[in-house]
């Protein structure tokens, strides 16, 4: 099964922690991107970066920022392949482990073309 | 009888069906027409030398069918192809067949961590137990809509999230088996503290299971113990439907043969060399029946078991063992360093120990602080007797 690792970040915290040590987790979390079961990743810039549309009487909108402002934003996202749902959350766990902050929520990707999109 | 024969093979029914088909929703339908078609034939034609091999093979074939005949439909033709594990049409359907036993696989995607912890308790009655949902719903005191939502819910999370049907490696055992006995627990407790004894039987069963299935893991052993040592004093519990002590039980309604069970469970967890929680609890369950009461050795225990669990409830409980042993002062101090404001049987413990104190004015105010916390029934009685009581003393 695909699963889609959505890696979430403190903001505040990871501000906090010194550009040093924020280097040597980056390098670690990649060293795990590189397994054969990440079929693959992307990272995000902050959420200043963002501009969200929305659809608004008819038109649509363009908004200034994140679609939800929070400390907490989406910095990434990674995708993987594993037997089951233990699979994943074993990646999951592993690299969150690197990370001082933020937290990885784990969602199976939808295969079929569903009705919900 | 029949029906018996039915909730002691369902659960093995049903997990032979989930491995064999992949998905928990169809072998429920293919678990449920497989019974209809025994409880039509059974009486009938007499019951088959293996009943369970039966029950599998009757359901596979009704699955089989049943697939076949939505393949012909055509539109779900891939998608159903992808759930099975192997063509079904080359396995030999012979009725004498033997089938591995799979509870123990299913019981560990009932209890998995991505499912909300309610929705672990009904499944496992469900697949394991073979409650219906309407029994299950009535013993948590929920709308059958809601318990049935809740369990097709989380099967749907089973199915689209991939939680896996299998017992974990090694290295996730030790953590998934806690939350598997966990829920085991807590469905007893909730047949015991509700007086609702359906319940603690359904989850003494569920013990036996784990330790069939699982013949070298001390703590379920020790869960069985304790659960039988708990399950033992029921009927000495309540006098017509009043709330009975410990200390003024009446022995003799104690069931012996099942505190000896449970006295051997502990015996073999020890043996395992189990140490854990349920092994601790299950030897302090004991330890209370014993005349009188060690209480220097509870004290111990629950010590040993408040560094294992770090919980206030544990604290509180040495607190009854250190004020026994050193008076209600010492008891009390460790009491007022204890977060558990919403706990009723913080305020009811503290209650007591105020009362032996003589200090009857806060132990008014303890009581009817446990009183507000406290659903009506025999624990309500019980705590507003020892507050009238009280009532005609004043402080000393």
């Amino acid at each position: 099964m695909r699963y889609a690792l959505l890696i979430y970040d403190d903001m505040e915290v990871r501000d906090r922690t010194p550009t040093e040590e924020r280097r040597r987790i980056t390098a670690a979390v990649l060293e795990v991107l590189e397994r054969p079961d990440v079929a693959g990743w992307l990272r995000l810039q902050d959420t200043e970066s963002a501009t969200t549309v929305r659809r608004e009487q008819g038109g649509s909108l363009l908004i200034d920022g994140p679609f939800v402002d929070s400390k907490d934003f989406l910095g990434g996202f990674v995708e993987v392949e594993a037997e089951n749902l233990d699979g994943a959350l074993a990646l999951a766990e592993e690299l969150q482990e690197l990370r001082p902050w933020g937290a990885i929520e784990v969602r199976p990707v939808r295969e079929e073309p569903g009705l919900g999109a | 009888m029949l029906e018996r024969a039915f909730r002691e093979n369902w659960g093995r029914v049903l997990a032979s069906l989930v491995g064999f088909l992949g998905d928990i929703e169809r072998a429920e339908d293919a678990a449920q027409e497989a019974f209809a078609i025994a409880a039509e034939r059974w009486p009938r034609d007499g019951v088959p030398d293996s009943p369970t091999g039966w029950l599998i093979t009757t359901a596979r074939n009704r699955a089989i069918d049943r697939i076949r005949r939505e393949r012909t439909l055509a539109a779900k033709t891939e998608r159903l192809q992808h759930e099975f594990r192997s063509e079904p049409e080359e396995e030999a359907m012979d009725e004498t067949a033997t089938f591995p036993d799979e509870r123990l696989e299913l019981i560990f995607t009932c209890c998995h961590p991505s499912l909300a912890l309610d929705a672990q308790v009904g499944l496992t009655l469900r697949a394991i137990g073979g409650l219906s949902t309407d029994e299950i719903a009535r013993a948590f005191l929920v709308p059958f809509e809601t318990m049935s939502k809740r369990l097709t819910r989380a099967k749907h999370k089973i199915r689209d999230a991939g939680i896996p049907f299998a017992v974990p490696p090694d290295h996730l055992l030790p953590e998934r088996l806690d939350a598997v006995l966990a829920v085991v627990y807590l469905i007893f407790n909730e047949g015991w503290g509700g007086g609702r004894v359906d319940l603690s039987a359904e989850a003494i069963r569920l013990g036996r299971s784990l330790i069939e299935l699982m013949p070298d893991e001390a703590e379920a052993h020790a869960l069985l113990a304790l659960m039988l040592i708990n399950h033992a004093r029921t009927a000495a519990r309540f006098q017509g439907s009043e709330l009975v002590l410990l200390d003024d039980q009446d022995r003799s309604l104690w069931e012996a043969h099942q505190i000896e069970e449970g006295r051997g469970l502990i015996e073999r967890a020890l043996a395992l060399h189990g140490r854990g929680s349920f092994v601790i609890q299950a030897a302090i369950a004991d330890l209370h029946l014993h005349e009188p009461r060690d209480w220097e050795e509870i004290a111990l225990l629950y010590e040993r078991l408040e560094r294992i669990t770090g919980s206030p409830i544990v604290t509180m409980n040495r607190a009854i063992a250190v004020a026994e042993l050193e008076g209600p002062e010492a008891g009390l101090a460790l009491l007022d360093r204890l977060e558990l404001a919403e706990y009723r049987y913080y305020h009811s413990t503290r209650a007591d120990l105020l009362r032996r104190l003589g200090r009857a004015d806060d132990a008014r105010a303890a009581y009817a602080r446990a009183l507000e916390l406290t659903q009506p029934g025999p624990e309500q009685r019980f705590l507003e007797a020892r507050l009238s009581d009280l009532s005609s003393t004043a402080d000393q």
